[in-house]
């Protein structure tokens, strides 16, 4: 073949620029000096530590793509709201406790583990698992499951690519996601809302679609810890429950995973959860939104507006049963 | 003027005021800050003030009915001169919690009220906690209790009984996963409700002994 468009094509721009700076040289060392300091003196690092994470880092080589904010043709959500309304029982139950609880929170270092019917299964550094791949900002709409919703500037990479890299065998039908369950630097997960660890999971094909993201990052600044650093998942036309937040495991495996908000009730919380303004939930309609800073609610849109991406994924599946 | 008349006179008017606390604090906060994120009803002010009215009611319903095993208890008769005015404010906080859902968060969507309260278990708990002590409230005066007659009218202030539990799972329904909040509230009322059956199954072991026996 003369004509190699294709493999062309599929040397990724990350493969002939340089890598992205994932995280700062200086702020990386800094944590790292920190976390000795830490072992070496127990809690008296901690009001450090905590210091530390109150500085903003931005994250350099990041890639615009076609999801932006002016083509989504939303406003932001403003920096406040993001960071300080969050869901992430991890750090307690109140829309304010994450911000507040997570500051000692230290997301570096961080292991993830791949494993099950997977080419590449281990545990890998985070910096390196995220080296070869091109850090882009996609502006996205965020629909909670309690009928609330923004739209977030992330930073993050393409979750098809990685999967692409770690190449799972042909019987993986399903990715599962885990959150760190580690009580002592997640002081909600003392408590039994639910049953630790948090657990995700995602079809292989909707984990493929292009529109599934692994965050490191939002208004173009490190992830937040309340937003579920260092990494995170978003795929944002599912109810907000699905995009599971400090992830240190994904499995590639033949079954259905256990998804945690589904093994609390799941009379209330499907599998799919995808954003469905004509399924609602058994305890409130999910026919329309707050839009985080408006006064009105707005109509709730099929796939919270991507059905364009995502809609042939479930042609022919009745919805009301795979809610 | 007695003593206790007094302390009555200057008690009731400080006691009354503190109950308006909560409100002054939240009408405060709303008109300082409104819709700003960073101000103190945070990102989702709507949802904010409705929960917070929601916390208030339910405190005050619960210490309306802690007032009478506080008087058993501790024999400190003066406290049941505030019974009534507690009982009102409960009824007062459930009026602004469920205007304030009727008028901020639905913004007076009938049709949508409508379906959340014949669908949605929780809300239609709520509701019912809201009929339950209207007539409470209504019955409240000294004229009333007159008119219906002392034993028609204890008759129908058990209704209480019926809120405080009703509200107690509107709280714990409303909550998502197993929350620590609303089960404290629910002890608590369980406590209250569980001093009254212990009272109730004393004095009838009392009155009648054989009974209790066989």
């Amino acid at each position: 073949m003369l004509i190699k468009s294709k493999k062309a094509s599929d040397v990724r721009s990350s493969e002939i620029t340089s890598p992205s700076v994932y995280l700062d040289r200086r702020r990386f060392l800094q944590s790292a000096a920190m976390v000795g300091a830490g072992a070496a003196f127990g809690t008296i690092a901690g009001p450090a530590l905590a210091a530390t994470e109150k500085t903003r880092v931005k994250l350099a080589g990041v890639n615009k793509t076609k999801w932006t904010q002016e083509s989504l043709g939303e406003k932001l959500t403003d920096y406040g709201s993001v960071t300080r309304y969050n869901n992430f029982y991890e750090f307690g139950t109140g829309k304010t406790d994450p911000a507040d609880n997570s500051n000692k929170f230290m997301p570096r270092p961080w292991n993830l583990a791949v494993d099950g019917a997977v080419e590449k299964p281990g545990v890998y550094d985070l910096e390196d698992f995220l080296k070869p791949h091109q850090l882009e900002e996609r502006v996205y709409r965020f629909r909670c499951v309690e009928a609330w919703s923004m739209v977030i500037p992330w930073v993050g990479i393409p979750l098809a690519d990685v999967i692409k890299r770690m190449n799972p065998a042909g019987n993986a039908k399903y990715v599962a996601f885990e959150t760190l369950k580690d009580a002592k630097r997640m002081p909600g997960q003392r408590r039994a809302v639910l049953d630790w660890p948090y657990r995700e999971g995602l079809r292989m094909d909707e984990a493929m679609n292009p529109l599934s993201f692994l965050v490191v990052g939002l208004y173009g600044e490190v992830l937040p810890n309340q937003n579920g650093a260092p990494l995170r998942l978003m795929v944002p036309w599912k109810y907000g429950f699905k995009s599971i937040k400090s992830i240190v495991k994904m499995t590639f495996q033949e079954k259905e995973p256990p998804t945690s908000w589904n093994m609390a009730s799941a009379r209330e919380y499907g599998f799919y959860s995808n954003v469905n303004p004509t399924v609602n939930h058994p305890r409130w309609s999910q026919a329309r939104e707050r839009r985080i800073g408006d006064f009105l609610k707005r109509p709730t849109k099929m796939f919270n507006g991507y059905e364009e991406e995502v809609g042939q994924m479930y042609a022919g599946m009745d919805l009301r049963k795979n809610y | 003027m007695t003593r206790a008349d007094a302390i009555n006179r200057a008690a009731k008017p400080v006691v009354f005021v503190a109950c308006l606390g909560p409100l002054a604090w939240i009408a405060w906060a709303a008109i300082a800050s409104g819709l700003d994120p960073s101000g103190p009803l945070g990102a989702n002010p709507i949802e904010y003030i409705n929960r917070y009215l929601g916390d208030w009611a339910i405190r005050f319903l619960l210490g309306a009915l802690a007032i009478t095993p506080l008087r058993g208890i501790t024999g400190w008769a003066a406290v049941m001169r505030f019974r009534r005015m507690i009982g009102l404010y409960a009824f007062f906080y459930v009026c602004l919690h469920l205007s304030s859902y009727i008028g901020l968060d639905q913004f007076f969507d009938w049709r949508e009220i409508w379906n959340d309260i014949i669908k949605r278990n929780y809300i239609t708990f709520g509701m019912v906690t809201f009929v339950l002590l209207a007539p409470l409230a209504a019955t409240s005066t000294n004229a009333m209790v007159k008119r219906l007659g002392g034993k028609r009218w204890v008759n129908l202030h058990k209704l209480v009984y019926g809120a405080g539990i009703l509200a107690c799972f509107h709280f714990y329904m409303m909550r998502k996963g197993v929350q620590l909040e609303p089960i404290i509230y629910a002890g608590i009322c369980a406590v209250l409700l569980g001093y009254r059956v212990v009272k109730h199954l004393k004095k009838k072991a009392q009155l009648n002994p054989k009974a209790g026996a066989a």
